[in-house]
C-alpha cells in the first residue's frame, strides 16, 4: 500500500498537474453538460484520482516490469505497490492477489484452473442461475454446471445452493456477491459455510459489488472489475485464498495466471481508484440508496404497466432496473439517449445476441422495456429528477407509436 | 381455442398481438401464441401474471414456441 500511497501523495503535492487534470475538454462523465451518465455498471466514469494516477504513471511506469534495469524495476515496483493496495482493500495479501487483463478473464481463468485442479475431486461447477454470463460460459466449457435456480428478487435459495454444494463431485461453487443487472444481494455468507463444510472452494464475483460496498470475508476465490468502481477499464482482479487447488490448463508463461501480464499504468490507476472509492464510501452509499429509493417508488407511481424488479432492501446502493410492458427497448433507450440520458437495458433487441438477459428471464421478470441504471459516484439529484420527469413521458411516446394504448 | 400468428416477429410484438387478441376475446378464452423469438417463452408468462391471466401451456417444436393462455374471468 505504501507504493500507492507515496505514488498519490507525490502526485498531488505537485501544483503544475492540478490544472492538467481539470483543463481542456476533459473526460465524458455524468457533470458533462447535457449529458446524465445513468449507465455505469462495468465502466463507470474515471475517478479524477485514478486519472492522475494513470497519466503519471504512464511517464513513471512504462517500463517492461519483467526487465531487471531500473525502469523495469520501477515498473514492478509500481505494479506490486498496486497489488499491495488492492490486497488491503478485501483483507487479503498480496501474493494472493492476480491481476486481469479484464474481469472476464479473470473469471474465465479461475473456473478453468480450478475445475483443473480440482479434477480428482470432480468436474461439477455449482452455480445461481444470475451469475455473469462468463461464469456460466467458463462453468459450461471447463467442467458440468449445475444451476441453482433464483427467487422472483433474483435471489438463490441457500438451502438449496448449499445441497447443490453437498454432493459429490463438486470441483467449485460460485455465487455473486450481488447482480449486477438488478442490484439483488446474494447471501454468500451461507454459501461460504456450506462450501466449507463441503471442503469445496467458493469464487465470489464482486465485479458489480467491489468499491460499491463491504464485500466481506465469505469466499475463497474473489473476483472484481477495476471498470465497474471507477478505475480504467482492462481490468480485472482476482484474489485466491492460499490452499485453493488450481493448474492453468494453457500454456507456461512467466505471468502464470494471465498470461503476458497486465498494463502497469492501468494496474496503478484501479488501486488508486479503490482506495479513493473506498475512502468516500458510507456517503457515496447513503447518496445513492436514497436517489434509487426515489427511482423506485417514483417509476412505479408514475409509468403505467411497469415492473420495478430486485430486491427492493438488500442490495446494491447504486442500481436499479425496471420494465414496461409493451414497449420495444431498443426505441426507449434511443429516446432517452436523444433526450440526453445514458441508461442500460437488459432487453434482447438492445444487445447482438437474440437472447434477452438470462437475469431477468431466471426471475420470470419481463425481459421487453427494460431499463437499467449503475448511477455513477457523484450523481446529481437534479439529473435523476429530470429523469424521472421525462420517462412516463417517453415510454407514451414509445407505446404511441405502437399504438398498445388499452390493451 | 384462438392462435395468434406472431412467428418472425421480435418482442414485444408477439406479447402486443396475443395482448390485442386477449382483448378481444371472453373471460376463460384459450389463446395460443406461436412466436419464433426466444423472449416471448419469458414475456408472456410475465404479461399473463401482470394481467392475471393464466399461464396453461408451453411447447416448442423446430424453433417455434406454442405459448397458451387461459383469460381470466
Amino acid at each position: 500500500m505504501a507504493g500507492v500511497q507515496g505514488y498519490g501523495a507525490r502526485v498531488s503535492s505537485q501544483p503544475d498537474l492540478e490544472p492538467e487534470a481539470s483543463a481542456g475538454p476533459g473526460p465524458v462523465t455524468h457533470a458533462t453538460a447535457r449529458r446524465v451518465v445513468l449507465d455505469a455498471g462495468g465502466r463507470a466514469p474515471l475517478l479524477p484520482q485514478a486519472r492522475t494516477a494513470f497519466l503519471e504513471a504512464l511517464d513513471q511506469g512504462w517500463a517492461d516490469p519483467r526487465r531487471l534495469h531500473a525502469e523495469g524495476r520501477r515498473a514492478r515496483m509500481l505494479l506490486d505497490g498496486a497489488r499491495e493496495a488492492i490486497a488491503a482493500a478485501v483483507g487479503a495479501r498480496t501474493e494472493e492477489v492476480d491481476l486481469a487483463p479484464s474481469h472476464t478473464a479473470a473469471l474465465h481463468a479461475t473456473v478453468r484452473s480450478v475445475v483443473r485442479g480440482r479434477r480428482r475431486t470432480g468436474t461439477q461447477v455449482v452455480v445461481g442461475a444470475v451469475e455473469r454470463a462468463a461464469v456460466l460460459n467458463a462453468a459450461d466449457f471447463a467442467g458440468d454446471r449445475v444451476t441453482v435456480g433464483v427467487d422472483r428478487d433474483g435471489r438463490v435459495d441457500p438451502r438449496e445452493y448449499a445441497d447443490a454444494v453437498r454432493r459429490p463431485g463438486v470441483a467449485l461453487a460460485a455465487l455473486q456477491h450481488a447482480n449486477g443487472e438488478v442490484g439483488t444481494l446474494q447471501p454468500v455468507d451461507d454459501a461460504h459455510v456450506a462450501a466449507r463444510a463441503a471442503g469445496v472452494p467458493l469464487l465470489v464475483d464482486a465485479g458489480a459489488s467491489l468499491g460499491h460496498v463491504d464485500v466481506g470475508g465469505s469466499w475463497d476465490v474473489l473476483a472484481a472489475d477495476a471498470g465497474d468502481w471507477g478505475g480504467p477499464g482492462g481490468l480485472g482482479v482476482l484474489v485466491t485464498r492460499s490452499g485453493v487447488r488450481r493448474s492453468p490448463d494453457w500454456p507456461e508463461d512467466e505471468d502464470r495466471w494471465f498470461p503476458g501480464g497486465v498494463s502497469v499504468p492501468t494496474a496503478l490507476a484501479a488501486a488508486v481508484a479503490l482506495q479513493a472509492a473506498g475512502s468516500t464510501r458510507s456517503v457515496d452509499d447513503a447518496a445513492r440508496r436514497r436517489l434509487v429509493d426515489l427511482v423506485r417508488s417514483r417509476v412505479a407511481a408514475d409509468v403505467p404497466d411497469v415492473e420495478v424488479v430486485g430486491h427492493p432492501v438488500d442490495r446494491l446502493p447504486h442500481v436499479v432496473t425496471f420494465s414496461c410492458l409493451y414497449v420495444e427497448g431498443e426505441s426507449l433507450l434511443a429516446a432517452l439517449d436523444a433526450r440526453g440520458f445514458a441508461v442500460g437495458s437488459g432487453s434482447a433487441c438492445t444487445s447482438s445476441a437474440l437472447e434477452p438477459s438470462h437475469v431477468l428471464a431466471a426471475m420470470g421478470a419481463l425481459t421487453h422495456g427494460n431499463v437499467r441504471l449503475a448511477l455513477p459516484r457523484g450523481t446529481q439529484e437534479q439529473d435523476v429528477e429530470r429523469f424521472l420527469a421525462e420517462l412516463p413521458g417517453i415510454v407514451a411516446g414509445v407505446r404511441e407509436a405502437w399504438g398498445v394504448g388499452g390493451l | 381455442m384462438t392462435t395468434v400468428d406472431a412467428r418472425g416477429l421480435r418482442c414485444p410484438a408477439p406479447v402486443i398481438r396475443l395482448a390485442r387478441a386477449a382483448a378481444d376475446a371472453p373471460p376463460g378464452t384459450e389463446l395460443t401464441v406461436l412466436a419464433t423469438d426466444p423472449a416471448a417463452v419469458h414475456d408472456v408468462p410475465a404479461w399473463a401474471r401482470m394481467r392475471g391471466h393464466e399461464m396453461v401451456g408451453a411447447t416448442e417444436q423446430d424453433g417455434v414456441h406454442a405459448l397458451t393462455v387461459r383469460t381470466h374471468a
